[in-house]
């Protein structure tokens, strides 16, 4: 293979990857929490149009990136309020609010079907751009890849090095003896669902006006229920969300790239690669009981509520 | 005035019964807000969901024919949730019933029999249990979670199905449309009542609804189900053996799930399509929560939800309602439930005094 589609396929993998990285690592901190959202999906499809409709109606890409994060975090408030506050079950909240978004999101998006957008305009970095391969790997993407990689070591400085982060950790853990040490468990899990709301958005709003500017109801086909398996993948790490995000990337361009080559397998076989490579990436990691068990957060997806205890 | 909010000493069995009709009646309030927000009149678009589609005798066979489907997988999935083995996979089961139905209804295109019928219905039932074992073969082996490896599953079932139809299962004779030949008479399932599209799939859904019940409610390995979702310590303690509860959970809702494709395709649609199904996999799950994971309830639950698809398609024919608001209803439904249901474990109490809130 030359180099060069190397380097082609390494970067078009990056940009498949994106959407990935922002949902997976927004349930990295709702799960960090304790809290299992499943509605990922959901959240990204209504992310996903909002963002869609304020870029088409103002042209303004910081207005399309605000529109669907919050849009996104108002889905993940009404899991919220269904599971922290009135103490429902995560599982079923969750799958209501998937179910939820993909119905909202074809109904806002029924004057959009078939819209097509500009796209988002790559940042060639002055200098730094122009060194071989590396620039052309690094230093010139659109300004939400950029901004992907700026919320990894974020996240990763949040969660490992500091006292806030120690927190999250811990209530996620261990939510009675965080309670008993005073710290509101209800209230920071609140905060850590609405973020992964406004992060599944985000992504929503990165592949519905970056990536294939177009909206087509249903558009995020998956990727929701991938970022959850991928949090699994990572062990609940954000540099494993990270590799694995762009692992999948790269799975999901595959199937153009092997038409590509003009290798003759169905469009369809090619489309199941993402999901069969879920399922066998679940697998792999879940086979080890023990590991899971090791690196999840051990209040994960049981509802507490301080009365209760 | 205050309000307070209490836990109940033993959850309210009143509460729980009453919590799915406070949902229907939250939804169709919402239904009542969203039509106006729509700019319709409310009472006239609430008529042509919610009435217009069942005031007539084809009016109400329309609405058992959607219900058979989603009372059937409601019913199949009910029994893995009360183990809390969540089987999301159903509409992936659904498709592969009547991939594998749907091949024999194709094969034996030319000959007529009675055994055809009875013959799809059972490679269905074995199609939708042999993909919903996989999710349960990979959980009980490699521990993997049923519920990312059934939904991935459902994205595989529906690309396998068009994959087929698009190809060695497409109509020679179909000018290059990716759809099968038309079954013969009988591959159909025969109409019940002239004037009506009602079928004698409807049977088998209420006959699946009463094995089901029976299973559940009566039989021993129902028990023991009942007991693992309440308590998987306990259940283990007294030997249930979990992993037979995990697939026996997932392959009661493929079984259901893979008659429900016959039904479809032997029913309303009459051959193979790319898709065969509008989301009754995902409603489904809807229906087995508002029917209290109870064959019963999940009847009346099913009836429901059959007229929310229903509505969807005459709001928009005669309203030029968009057939989207089906899906918002769904949700709608479910959040409601799910909310409700706190006040089956708490109560709200209001106080004349803050004294007495003390």
């Amino acid at each position: 293979m030359d180099f060069d589609i190397f380097i082609h396929i390494l970067i078009a993998a990056i940009a498949a990857g994106t959407p990935f990285v922002y949902a997976a690592l927004g349930e990295l901190i709702t799960e960090k929490s304790g809290v299992l959202n499943l509605g990922v999906e959901g959240m990204m499809l209504v992310g996903a149009i909002s963002g869609f409709i304020a870029m088409a109606k103002t042209g303004s890409l910081l207005l399309a990136v605000l529109c669907g994060m919050t849009a996104g975090a108002l889905m993940s408030g009404i899991f919220a309020v269904l599971t922290l506050t009135l103490m429902a079950n995560q599982v079923a909240s969750g799958l209501a609010l998937t179910i939820f978004g993909v119905g909202l999101s074809a109904f806002l998006g029924l004057d959009y079907t078939s819209v097509a957008l500009g796209g988002v305009p790559e940042i060639h970095i002055p200098i730094l751009a122009s060194i071989p391969v590396i620039g052309q790997l690094f230093f010139s993407f659109d300004i939400l890849i950029y901004f992907s990689g700026v919320l990894f070591v974020a996240i990763s400085w949040f969660l490992y090095k500091s006292k806030t982060g120690l927190l999250l950790r811990g209530i996620g853990e261990a939510p009675k003896s965080a309670h008993a040490l005073g710290y509101n468990v209800i209230k920071i899990r609140y905060i850590a669902v609405l973020f992964g709301g406004a992060m599944a958005g985000l992504g929503g709003v990165y592949l519905s006006v970056a990536y294939t500017p177009m909206w087509v109801e249903g558009m995020v086909a998956g990727r929701g229920w991938v970022s959850l398996a991928l949090v699994v993948f990572a062990s609940w790490r954000p540099a494993r969300v990270m590799l694995g995000a762009y692992l999948f990337g790269a799975i999901t361009i595959a199937q153009f790239h092997v038409q590509g080559f003009g290798i003759d397998i169905p469009a369809q076989f090619l489309a199941m690669l993402p999901y069969l490579a879920t399922i066998m990436v679940l697998v792999f990691i879940s086979r080890d009981k023990n590991t899971i068990r090791l690196n999840s957060p051990a209040s994960l997806g049981i509802t507490y509520h301080p009365d209760n205890q | 005035m205050f309000v307070k909010i209490e836990p109940r000493s033993e959850p309210s069995k009143t509460m729980k019964y009453l919590s799915p009709l406070i949902a229907a009646m939250l939804m169709l309030i919402s239904g009542l807000i969203i039509f106006t927000l729509l700019g319709k009149n409310p009472v006239e678009a609430f008529h042509a969901f919610f009435i217009e589609p069942i005031n007539d005798l084809y009016g109400i066979g329309e609405l058992f024919i959607k219900a058979s489907p989603l009372m059937l997988i409601g019913t199949g999935l009910a029994i893995g949730f009360r183990a809390s083995i969540w089987n999301i996979g159903a509409e992936g089961q659904l498709a592969i019933g009547a991939l594998f139905g749907g091949y024999i209804a194709i094969v034996f295109n030319e000959s007529n029999g009675f055994f055809i019928l009875p013959l799809m219905v059972l490679t269905g039932a074995v199609g939708g249990m042999l993909w919903a074992s996989i999710p349960a073969f990979l959980k009980t082996v490699f521990n993997a979670n049923e519920i990312l490896v059934t939904l991935m599953l459902n994205y595989v079932a529906i690309l396998l199905l068009a994959l087929l139809v698009h190809g060695p299962l497409r109509d020679p004779n179909g000018y290059g449309f990716p759809q099968s030949v038309l079954f013969a008479d009988s591959a159909i399932l025969p109409i019940l009542i002239e004037g009506t599209r009602l079928h004698l799939g409807v049977f088998l859904a209420l006959a699946g609804v009463v094995v089901g019940w029976i299973f559940l409610l009566k039989s021993f390995t129902g028990f023991q189900i009942q007991v693992a979702g309440l308590a998987q310590k306990a259940a283990s303690y007294a030997g249930f053996e979990y992993k037979k509860l995990i697939w026996i959970g997932l392959l009661s809702g493929g079984l259901m799930a893979g008659i429900a494709g016959v039904l479809e395709i032997a029913g309303p649609i009459g051959q193979l399509l790319p898709s065969v199904s509008p989301g009754y996999g995902y409603a489904a799950i809807i229906v087995a929560f508002v029917g209290r994971l109870h064959p019963g309830g999940i009847f009346l639950s099913s009836l429901l939800m059959a007229l929310l698809y229903l509505g969807g398609e005459s709001g928009q024919m005669n309203l030029d309602l968009p057939s989207a608001v089906t899906g918002i209803f769904q949700g709608l439904l479910l959040f409601y439930l799910l909310a409700a249901d706190f006040l089956i474990n708490y109560r709200v109490r209001l106080s004349s005094s803050q004294q007495e809130v003390n």
